[in-house]
């Protein structure tokens, strides 16, 4: 029952698009966290001093807490942008994957 | 150069989460703290209000293991982030911006990069697939006896030495805190958490950490607000300030050095990552809200919340160095630079007393004593659920116990994980168990995590591939700890180490992945063949969420 409810939801295009989709935007976000993240951990392991320079002249902010400090801000501003887009355009999309297969089932 | 990374990656593991560990270890009990006594009070009377409250409403399995699954968003977002974060975030990381400046941020965004990539990736097939306990997804398409049995033990074996190093932690620093004896406290935390856990099931676990999340927000937020205060709300006064006093100088904010080599530092990051990711109690909290949806949420409130505290506890570090770092009365004997009053991680401490007197002291004690409650609960929570869902339930009854018995044997599993939790917690008083919490998290990133991921992700998963890559995760990130220094020279008395890293998660993760895969592609059994089969199946419900364990009506 249940079993020929998955296979038309697998049959079904918009499935193979919601996949693909969420699937890219997924995988695209955690490479970017990855990215920055171990980028930064090898700046702390190779070019330590790098991040202790001020930010400008004569500023006493240094440029190590400042990228820490955005990467705390943007890597939340990306759970919020997945979210948002999860929770809106995706799910719409799995909503109607889940009724089309209920209505073929009648 | 390594070693700077090494530093900040090796402090993250052992300062932050067994600070209780080792720097308390040699705690003098100090006078007792009636502001901190009558505040914790307060909280208890509250939690226990709400016990009750919620032992009336926890009748079936579902409300006992998830709340019925009615936990919304934010409410489990807030609950998830006093889940993760301990008395060690509050006491250890302050200290670490205290003594090593810039360093303790960096292993603070270590803390928190984990969480994005949960979401992306984990979050909301964890919702569809999973139901009481991480195993339900891991055996899903799997034999459910033996895949279970094996997701049980390495649970239960991640939640034994986490729990033993949250009591120790605990009765060191309550004794600290509280002026109460060792013993007396660990009873204190064994009871306290054998009754939300018993009577009130999820809902009383969730809400335990709820209200301690927002005690810990509200009386971080305070000491930052009212230390900031005393630098006119300047961060460039403070940090102008803080580098002109502090031994390290303008080296404050750079990154620093202490630690031994990059493998130790790599290790550490992925056992922590990935570690996170494992942890049956973490994970369990994702069962606790109504859908995928709610789950997406819950990561975006809590890693928020997570984000936010992390940057007041730089602050108050920071602070700390002038306003308790200067100030003879902290220290022993009377002398700045001596030994501070009670260890290095009374820093927070300190400065609450310093910028809010007694009062404000007695409430950051309370949430730190709250603080360990809430994560003992959860913990026992998770391993009481191993117990009576996957073992009792499923692989000994075979799916055939009533409700009310799955009930019996969840509460009974409390009970005895209380007591083995309060004997084991005054065995290991004298005990150097800083090695406990590292390989708690070796075990949950190296026998967990790598089945979990595998059964969401892999087609190809067997079940024969399931159990070689589970034992085989657990067997070598234990066998990789003993042999490590903290235990066979620290703690069996060996001239020199059989294994040179302390971290077992570099090394442990691959023999799990790599049997898991191996075990897998040599299965040609026609059972193997149905399981890979069942995988299209699975998946769709993993992405759609149709056929999802669904929040029970109250």
């Amino acid at each position: 029952m249940s079993s020929a409810m998955y296979k038309r939801m697998r049959a079904n295009p918009k499935f193979q698009e919601l996949v693909a989709r969420r699937g890219r935007f997924a995988w695209t976000l955690a490479a970017i966290v990855l990215t920055m993240f171990y980028g930064f951990v090898m700046v702390v392991a190779f070019n330590p001093q790098s991040l202790g320079q001020p930010v400008s002249e004569g500023s006493r902010l240094t440029v190590g807490v400042a990228v820490e400090l955005f990467m705390f801000i943007f890597f939340w501003a990306l759970t919020a942008v997945y979210v948002k887009r999860a929770n809106g355009e995706f799910d719409a999309l799995t909503q109607e994957i889940v009724k089309e297969a209920w209505k073929e089932n009648k | 150069m390594l070693r700077k990374l090494i530093t900040s990656l090796g402090l993250l593991g052992f300062s932050a989460l067994a600070f209780a560990a080792d720097a308390v270890a040699q705690t003098e009990k100090q006078a007792t703290n009636w502001h901190a006594i009558i505040m914790f009070c307060i909280f208890v009377a509250l939690t226990m209000g709400i016990t009750y409250w919620a032992a009336s409403r926890t009748k079936s399995t579902a409300d006992f293991y998830t709340a019925g699954g009615g936990i919304t968003g934010f409410q489990n977002g807030l609950a998830i982030a006093g889940d993760y974060m301990s008395a060690a975030t509050l006491l250890g990381l302050t200290a670490m911006v205290y003594t090593q400046g810039y360093d303790g941020y960096i292993y603070m965004l270590c803390f928190f990069a984990g969480w994005p990539i949960i979401l992306f990736l984990m979050a909301e097939r964890l919702r569809n697939l999973g139901k009481f306990t991480f195993s339900d997804i891991t055996a899903y398409r799997l034999d459910q006896g033996k895949v279970r049995t094996m997701a049980a033990i390495s649970s239960l074996t991640v939640v034994c030495f986490y729990l033993i190093a949250q009591m120790v932690g605990a009765g060191q620093l309550i004794k600290l805190l509280f002026g109460l004896e060792y013993n007396v406290a660990i009873f204190a935390v064994g009871i306290l958490m054998m009754v939300y856990v018993t009577f009130g099931g999820m809902v009383a676990t969730t809400w335990v950490q709820i209200i301690k999340a927002c005690m810990l927000l509200s009386g971080g937020t305070l000491v930052m607000v009212l230390a900031m205060s005393e630098f006119g709300f300047s961060f460039a006064n403070l940090l102008e300030k803080a580098t002109a006093v502090h031994k390290l100088g303008d080296k404050l904010m750079y990154p620093g050095a202490l630690l031994k080599d990059p493998v130790t530092a790599i290790s550490l990051g992925l056992g922590l990552m990935f570690g996170t990711a494992g942890l049956p109690h973490i994970l369990m909290r994702f069962f606790t809200v109504t859908d995928a949806k709610e789950a997406r949420k819950s990561v975006l409130y809590a890693s928020g919340f997570v984000a936010y505290f992390f940057n007041v506890i730089f602050l108050m570090g920071l602070a700390g160095i002038l306003i308790v770092g200067q100030n003879p009365e902290f220290f022993e004997g009377g002398t700045v630079g001596a030994k501070l009053i009670g260890g290095g991680n009374m820093v927070a401490m300190h400065l609450a007393k310093a910028v809010g007197g007694n009062m404000l002291l007695g409430f950051l004690a309370a949430v730190a004593f709250a603080t360990i409650l809430a994560v003992v609960s959860g913990l026992a929570l998770a391993g009481a659920s191993a117990i009576s869902h996957d073992l009792y339930a499923r692989v000994i009854m075979k799916g055939q116990a009533s409700e009310a018995a799955e009930i019996r044997v969840s509460k009974i599993a409390t009970i005895c994980l209380g007591a083995v939790a309060i004997v084991l917690g005054i065995l290991f008083e004298k005990q150097n168990i800083a090695f406990m919490v590292g390989l708690a998290f070796g075990v949950a990133a190296a026998a967990n995590f790598p089945v979990l991921i595998l059964s969401m992700y892999w087609k190809g998963l067997t079940t024969k591939g399931a159990l070689w890559g589970g034992y085989g995760g657990l067997i070598s990130a234990v066998l990789f700890v003993l042999f490590s220094k903290s235990v066979w020279v620290d703690v069996l008395g060996n001239a020199a180490p059989l294994f040179p890293y302390t971290q077992p998660a570099l090394f442990a993760m691959p023999v799990a992945f790599l049997l898991a895969y191996i075990m897998s592609k040599s299965d040609s059994s026609v059972a193997a063949s149905q399981e890979i089969e069942a995988f299209d199946d699975q998946y769709v419900r993993a992405q759609t969420g149709y056929g999802a364990a669904s929040a029970s009506n109250h």
